[in-house]
């Protein structure tokens, strides 16, 4: 299941990057485990929690376990299937569709309608139709900003060193933003509002630096012709797009990983304290670390394949762009997860990568593979309901 | 798997800038193939028409596979109908260059020894304003880069209005051109002063057309 999660949903989160050429492959990959494990670890409760009381009213269930555990199971045998099998006939899907909808299908079956939080699950559907267009707006206000402060000047170079410190600021706050926010939680560090701010505020300026750094370090010519300025320019792009790279992984991580293991840990809770399941709030970090596991086996042995191809291939894409769409995504992500709504990584990226498309910024980009890409996971929904009905039927004529 | 990559479609900006440049390597033979004929180097001068075809060649078919890449589906920073009129208004320029050799060698046409000293000035002014032309399509990739606006559309604005300043110095020359070959009129047989006047007019529409990309240019810029 999480393994699915790795070779289709990881791989897509990675494409903006992968496709700029900010960084080479072993350097993805390398972002990829370490921020992965970051975002899982320090990042997803909120969902996790979601994924678990939100959709489905439990409680109706205290008394039948057992029911609760086929069910579980079945959504997860459905989500691997559905996840497996849209890897295999090449299209993308979203594990965050699949599992609501899995959740959606079993309790609807099962519980009946009344048993479904539809206030919640409405609140996740909107997260869907907003999350890409919010990312989009973003995508394209950020592409406009740096293009008139940088790209439409006389000479963009100098711009471009005048302004890339407040970009690189913006991607530090929004990295210190999850992890101090969520990460010191994570270890029982509570502060009080000013002292995380201050937290916050020292941890984006020392990435900032750090990114100056990197930036410095650019090797540089003298009386650089017209030309080479622009390419000049986007090399510190690609500074500022592995740093959001880092960003985005540790976003999906945050809100994927936790996803995928939202069923398993509502199966743990209930094995391990079947006498009161739904006290338990707290949920072991194997679940977590399994999950991890999971993603980044499925990375390593499919999404390499994918990344190193989308790496030598052409593509119109800069890092400019590639970091405004990542950026604004990862955005949309990390403030989406810290409200504990799912919401798919990819389709953002998408709607991101849209909005930076309206500014006139890309080459060109294929608007009927793009209504594919939402096609199909419109189709997810009813897709992976109907399989968690089959396979919790199926499970229930074994053990039941 | 991987299809959310294809999402990032062929850009049709690097074929357009490759299309002009071949054009205009395409007409660039013109020079070398005119100061043959003039030398009545007829050997030379074949050779440059064999070359000139077969680049002509080249260019249509990364017109031909630009045509077959840009689907209707895509969407552009520029207007699909302005990238593809300014294709070709691009190889309308190569397409005359072609018919200009054939005529020449087929003809096995001599420039009379009065044109000689305006012939070359006239003909390197047409092949200007192709260059400038190209000049300017090249610029095409910085205009995506700094997404169609600011200083870069300045600078290309520039580069039109100089190419515009050439073919209006190239529509003079053509003028001048043509009152020599009506001052040759009675000396020369009839049908050779019916082609001297055409090939001189199909010199001038070199520069004519690379106007015309200069124009298309502009609209494509200004969406």
């Amino acid at each position: 299941m999480t393994w699915g999660v790795g070779a289709n949903d990881l791989a897509n989160v990675m494409s903006t990057t992968m496709g700029s050429k900010a960084i080479t492959a072993k350097q993805a990959m390398l972002i990829a485990v370490v921020f992965e494990f970051a975002g899982a670890f320090l990042g997803g409760t909120g969902v996790t929690e979601t994924m678990r009381d939100g959709i489905i009213n439990t409680s109706e269930l205290s008394e039948q376990p057992l029911i609760l555990i086929e069910g579980m199971l079945g959504v997860l045998f459905a989500c691997t299937i559905w996840m497996n099998l849209a890897s295999y006939i090449g299209v993308p899907v979203s594990i965050t569709n699949a599992l609501v909808g899995s959740m959606v299908g079993f309790g609807s079956m099962v519980l009946g309608s009344d048993a479904i939080h539809w206030h919640q699950v409405s609140h996740i559907a909107m997260g869907w139709i907003t999350s890409p267009l919010i990312a989009g707006i973003t995508a394209y206000l950020l592409f406009i900003s740096i293009q008139q402060s940088i790209f439409v000047k006389s000479d963009p170079l100098a711009k471009a060193k005048l302004y890339v410190p407040i970009y690189l600021f913006l991607v530090g706050s929004i990295l210190s933003f999850i992890t101090v926010f969520k990460g010191l939680n994570h270890f029982d560090i509570h502060l009080n509002f000013k002292q995380d701010l201050a937290v916050t505020l020292a941890t984006s300026i020392s990435i900032t630096i750090l990114g100056m750094l990197f930036i410095k370090h650019i090797p540089e010519r003298a009386n650089m012709r017209r030309r080479e300025r622009f390419l000049q320019v986007e090399k510190y792009f690609a500074v500022l797009m592995a740093m959001t790279a880092c960003a985005m992984v540790f976003a999906h991580g945050s809100n994927d990983v936790a996803l995928a293991v939202g069923p398993l840990s509502i199966v743990y809770s209930l094995v391990m304290n079947s006498h009161h399941p739904l006290g338990a709030t707290d949920y072991p970090s194997w679940i977590i670390l399994l999950g991890c596991f999971g993603v980044i086996s499925g990375l390593l042995m499919y999404g390499r394949k994918v990344i190193e191809t989308v790496g030598s291939a052409i593509t119109a894409l800069t890092p400019s762009r590639a970091f405004a769409a990542t950026l604004s995504a990862a955005t949309t992500v990390v403030v989406a997860t810290s409200v504990g709504i799912p919401v798919s990584a990819t389709q953002t990226l998408v709607g991101a990568v849209l909005g930076v498309g309206l500014a006139r910024g890309i080459g060109a980009l294929n608007l009927r593979v793009i209504r594919n890409i939402f096609t199909s996971w419109i189709l997810t929904l009813p897709a992976a309901s109907l399989l968690t009905i089959l396979s919790y039927k199926l499970l229930h004529a074994f053990l039941g | 798997m991987g299809s959310i990559f294809n999402m990032f479609g062929p850009s049709p900006i690097r074929p357009i800038e490759q299309h002009m440049r071949k054009t205009y390597l395409c007409a660039k033979q013109l020079y070398p193939f005119f100061e043959a004929v003039l030398h009545q180097e007829w050997v030379t001068a074949n050779t440059i028409q064999e070359k000139i075809a077969s680049i002509e060649k080249e260019a249509d078919r990364i017109k031909r596979d630009l045509r077959l890449h840009l689907p209707t589906g895509l969407f552009l920073p520029v207007s699909r109908t302005d990238v593809l009129e300014l294709l070709s208004a691009q190889d309308r320029i190569a397409n005359k260059a072609e018919d200009i050799a054939g005529l020449i060698v087929s003809r096995k046409m001599v420039i009379p020894d009065a044109l000689s000293d305006m012939f070359m000035p006239f003909l390197s002014r047409c092949l200007d304003a192709a260059k400038q032309a190209c000049k300017a399509i090249n610029e095409l990739d910085d205009l995506l880069e700094s997404g169609f606006r600011g200083s870069e559309v300045n600078i290309v604005e520039d580069m039109i209005l100089t190419l515009d300043k050439i073919e209006h110095d190239s529509d003079q020359k053509l003028a001048e051109i043509r009152h020599r070959i009506f001052e040759l009129e009675k000396d020369l047989p009839a049908i050779e002063v019916f082609f001297l006047y055409k090939l001189v007019q199909w010199i001038g529409d070199l520069a004519d057309h690379a106007q015309t990309v200069g124009g298309r240019l502009q609209i494509l810029i200004a969406r």
